[in-house]
């Protein structure tokens, strides 16, 4: 019997990754059993009655039938006890589930057109990857810089609209160390679709390993530009805007634009080089490109320079340029991802004009 | 084209609405030819949003809000009334006119691209992005105007217009079911008419009422936005309920079962339908308190429409149930609409909706209600007095087909849409990169939605036929005991009755129609397709004015 329950669940639902979900699938369960019963007796009915009473003749006498109240009494009180048993179910898991232990994890989430940013206490930032510890509860408090978005895991049954200038919450407790799928649920425009994230839910080891490593693994020395440029420009999102085969898409490719003279929408214009396309990253809002819309969030505070010096390797090798296959010797180690990385800038700063 | 007669305004927007109902039908398939496959197929995520808007902008605004009221109701409520016409025949044109207006403007955003917002037109998205919105937020406005109108002149030709013995309750159920809808329409019509002004006045001058950084509420939108759109759920579905009550009891020649409690309830609907708004925001940051109370509203409008469910199928107990075209759209209603209810149990329980809310739970919901409801009611009610308002009978083998084609098509469209959505599918999405696995769902839905357009080309191929080829049709070819069928020629003179008709009976007594000598005694034409027995006499040339000097004779008996 509960395997049965359970095919018929993990038909319609996905699988119960937090702690909450099972609170949730119980009353969908519970309406989907009673439901089906009740489409079967209707469906039931629906063919036996037009077969029973089919018209025979053209002349056939109508029989009056009277009204049975006990019947009629029936089909309304036993709905409206099914339907009052169905939203205290509802209601209570709602309440049960909605808030938050004083205890968990905080969380700080942005979303814009279009990628979620994660920032947390521990001063590290992170694009499209919300990296949590697994079996303790984290409880996340979410603002959109632009339009309404959606946070919405399958997994973890949990959903809030991010709004922008208002706070939203919402929280969970991942029951095991994998990687689950953020989407977006509410309609943002033309990235909507795109707009996909992923939790990853650490053990507790690799949880304090990620947090004492700053968010993951710093540049090394030898490491090519080429390559993290390559990584970043998926792992930041940057694809969702700019394609690297020529097609223009929310924002210009990056192929085939290096060297020229950009206009932009003031009326001023620029070569793309490497200080242009610097600026562009870090301060995308300081010149547009004539027929392109201002919605580029600023990367300034997340890449170091050195990430930042990769992206525009990688731009450059797009287009064909030589570029130097590794980092200087002593140049971009640190802690990478974050802002932290002021040992490096120096010499990232450098860098370019070495070039 | 300037006619203030209600059957030829009635047939205008007849014409207008199938034109945008094949405009929202084109719409469709291209949406789901997109997503048939992972990638841009057919085209990119910025065309297929404005595609997929421009679906729901017309098949809401421009098709099912007018669809059966303007058409079928305009056409039919004052034949049943046993008026001559409505109470304001030249509001009537002026009303189809804004229609054309207010389409005319929602069709001219297409010329500067479209929008792309989704039909809800949600801040600060709308507000702020390149598209025409202001040019079909006018487009809406003025629509508006055409909604507002044709429901007061239903309610005062309601009031006012009925034949002498037809009380309110021997008024036919479509006629309570278009009552129930005008109240609606008057009433929260007006509200979306100002939320889109306010749109475009925060468009064109930053006015700040749902702008955050200028003091505005993010969330106030939405409520304006439902507070008219939900009750506009009930003028779409109550109107079909009117038409299903309608071919449920002349296809089973019995009385409606439950006649009081289904008109009642019609007007219960339409006011509770005032207090549920809040259902669409379980997840928008409202605050929890009128999220259970928005919940418990909402189940308590379940009731009434599970009521009108059974009451339904019980009417076909011990009738005779006669199974051609409109019948079993009317069985296929009665199915697709069972689910759609159930479904929105399911939406409508609190921590349920949090996972489903924005899914294509929610998509094939909406579709089983409004597609599976309201235009397979549209749809039965067409083929039923097709005969009546064009003088023609359609084609039955081919009105079979049709409904068959149209119920596989719908179910296999729609009902994979439900385990795509509880499983996670958002809606609103041009591509799903994250979720490939499925795709195979995906092409099956597409596929049905093919098989959906062909049952659909079907019935337009049927109409175009009977008009040109199809045989003259008969006073009343089914046997209906209501005044369209008893008092009127198909189709009805120009005043529809030569004479006022005296009402005796209520709408539905078939006993009483049979057994009396009734209103004639039985043809005894057996079996011929253009003149099809039914109790109540087969009406040729004539036959109203025989009927007006049996009741001036008063030799004439019901």
């Amino acid at each position: 019997m509960s395997q049965i329950y359970e095919a018929i669940r993990s038909f319609w639902l996905p699988e119960q990754a937090s702690t909450t979900a099972h609170v949730i699938d119980a009353p969908f369960m519970f309406i989907l059993i009673a439901s089906t019963i009740m489409l079967i007796g209707v469906t039931f009915y629906l063919f036996y009655l037009p077969w029973k009473y089919r018209r025979r003749s053209s002349a056939d006498v109508p029989y009056p039938v009277k009204e049975n109240h006990l019947l009629e009494m029936s089909w309304i009180v036993i709905p409206t006890i099914l339907v009052f048993i169905v939203f205290f179910w509802g209601f209570k898991a709602h309440v049960d589930t909605v808030v938050a232990p004083a205890d968990a994890y905080e969380v700080n989430v942005q979303g814009k057109k279009w990628l979620w940013q994660f920032n947390y206490n521990e001063g590290i930032t992170t694009t499209n990857e919300l990296v949590v510890p697994a079996n303790r509860p984290v409880k996340l408090i979410m603002n959109s810089v632009d339009v309404l978005h959606s946070f919405y895991v399958p997994e973890f049954r949990i959903k809030h609209d991010v709004l922008p200038n208002r706070y939203s919450t919402v929280w969970f407790e991942a029951v095991r160390a994998d990687t689950f799928q953020i989407l977006c649920t509410e309609y943002c425009g033309t990235g909507h679709s795109v707009m996909g994230a992923k939790v990853i839910a650490l053990g507790a080891q690799e949880w304090n390993e990620w947090v004492a490593s700053g968010g993951g693994k710093g540049i090394q020395p030898g490491d090519s530009p080429v390559e993290l440029g390559e990584a970043l420009y998926t792992k930041n999102v940057c694809n969702t805007c700019h394609s690297i085969d020529g097609s223009s898409k929310v924002g210009p490719s990056f192929l085939g634009h290096w060297g020229e003279t950009r206009n932009f929408v003031d009326g001023g214009s620029a070569v793309m080089d490497e200080d242009y396309t610097r600026e562009s990253i870090l301060y995308p809002a300081a010149h547009i490109v004539e027929d392109y819309q201002p919605v580029m969030p600023s990367y300034q505070g997340q890449l170091s320079d050195g990430e930042v010096y990769a992206l525009i390797q990688y731009i450059k090798s797009i287009n064909g340029a030589d570029v130097p296959a590794t980092f200087a010797e002593g140049g971009f180690g640190g802690d990478g991802d974050a802002g932290g990385a002021d040992a490096a800038d120096d010499a990232a700063a450098d860098a370019p004009a070495a070039e | 084209m300037t006619s203030v007669d209600h059957k030829r305004i009635g047939i205008m927007y007849l014409v207008a609405i199938s034109t945008f109902f094949a405009l929202g039908g084109i719409l469709a398939l291209l949406v789901r030819t997109e997503l048939a496959m992972l990638g841009d197929t057919i085209m990119d995520a910025d065309t297929y949003n404005r595609v997929f808007t421009m679906h729901g902008v017309v098949m809401v605004f421009l098709f099912i809000v007018p669809s059966i009221p303007a058409s079928l109701g305009n056409i039919i409520m004052p034949i049943q009334l046993g008026a001559k016409d409505v109470a304001f025949p030249k509001l009537n044109l002026m009303s189809f006119y804004l229609y054309v207006a207010g389409a005319f403007l929602a069709i001219l955003s297409l010329r500067t691209g479209g929008v792309d917002t989704g039909w809800t037109f949600y801040t600060p998205y709308s507000a702020e992005t390149g598209t025409a919105v202001i040019a079909m937020g006018m487009g809406v406005f003025v629509a508006g105007f055409a909604s507002i109108l044709t429901g007061i002149n239903f309610i005062v030709t309601i009031h006012k217009m009925r034949a002498p013995g037809l009380t309110w309750n021997r008024m036919p159920l479509f006629c309570w079911g278009l009552y129930a809808t005008s109240i609606v329409q008057v009433l929260a019509t007006p509200v979306i008419g100002i939320t889109m002004l306010l749109l475009v006045l925060e468009r064109t001058l930053g006015i700040g009422i749902f702008d955050p950084a200028l003091g505005g509420d993010p969330v106030l939108f939405q409520h304006f936005f439902w507070f008219y759109s939900h009750p506009a759920v009930y003028i779409m579905i109550l109107p079909a309920f009117g038409v299903i009550s309608e071919l449920v009891t002349t296809f089973s020649r019995q009385k409606v079962y439950g006649y009081t409690a289904i008109a009642l309830s019609s007007v219960a609907i339409a006011l509770l339908g005032f207090l549920v708004w809040g259902h669409h925001m379980f997840t928008s940051g409202q605050s929890i308190v009128s999220s259970i109370v928005f919940s418990m509203i909402t189940f308590l409008i379940g009731i009434p429409s599970g009521i009108k469910i059974f009451n339904w199928i019980a009417t076909m107990y011990r009738g005779s149930v006669w199974l051609v075209t409109p019948m079993l759209y009317a069985i296929s209603f009665l199915f697709l609409f069972t689910i759609g209810g159930l479904t929105g149990i399911m939406v409508g329980a609190l921590a349920v909706d949090i996972h489903l809310h924005d899914t294509y739970f929610v998509v094939a919901h909406f579709h089983y209600v409004m597609m599976g409801g309201t235009v397979i009611a549209m749809l039965g009610g067409l083929f039923y007095w097709w005969p009546k308002f064009t003088g023609k009978l359609y084609h039955e083998g081919m009105g079979v087909a049709s409904a068959v084609l149209v119920f596989i098509g719908f179910n296999m469209t729609f009902f994979i849409q439900f385990v795509m959505g509880s499983q996670g599918m958002p809606r609103r999405y041009a591509d799903y990169p994250d979720l490939p696995w499925l795709e195979p769902l995906h092409q099956f839905s597409t596929i049905g939605s093919y098989v959906l357009g062909l049952g659909l080309l079907l019935v337009l191929f049927n109409g175009i036929w009977s008009l040109f080829k199809g045989k003259p049709a008969p006073g009343n070819p089914w046997g209906g005991a209501s005044l369209e069928w008893t008092h009127t020629t198909s189709p009805p003179d120009p005043h529809n009755f030569s004479r006022t008709p005296l009402v005796t009976h209520g709408p539905y007594d078939y006993y009483t129609v049979f057994n009396g000598a009734g209103d004639g005694a039985m043809g005894d034409g057996m079996g011929d397709g253009a003149n099809r027995p039914a109790p109540v006499p087969v009406i040729t040339e004539g036959a109203p004015q025989e009927f007006d000097k049996q009741i001036d004779l008063g030799t004439r008996q019901a």
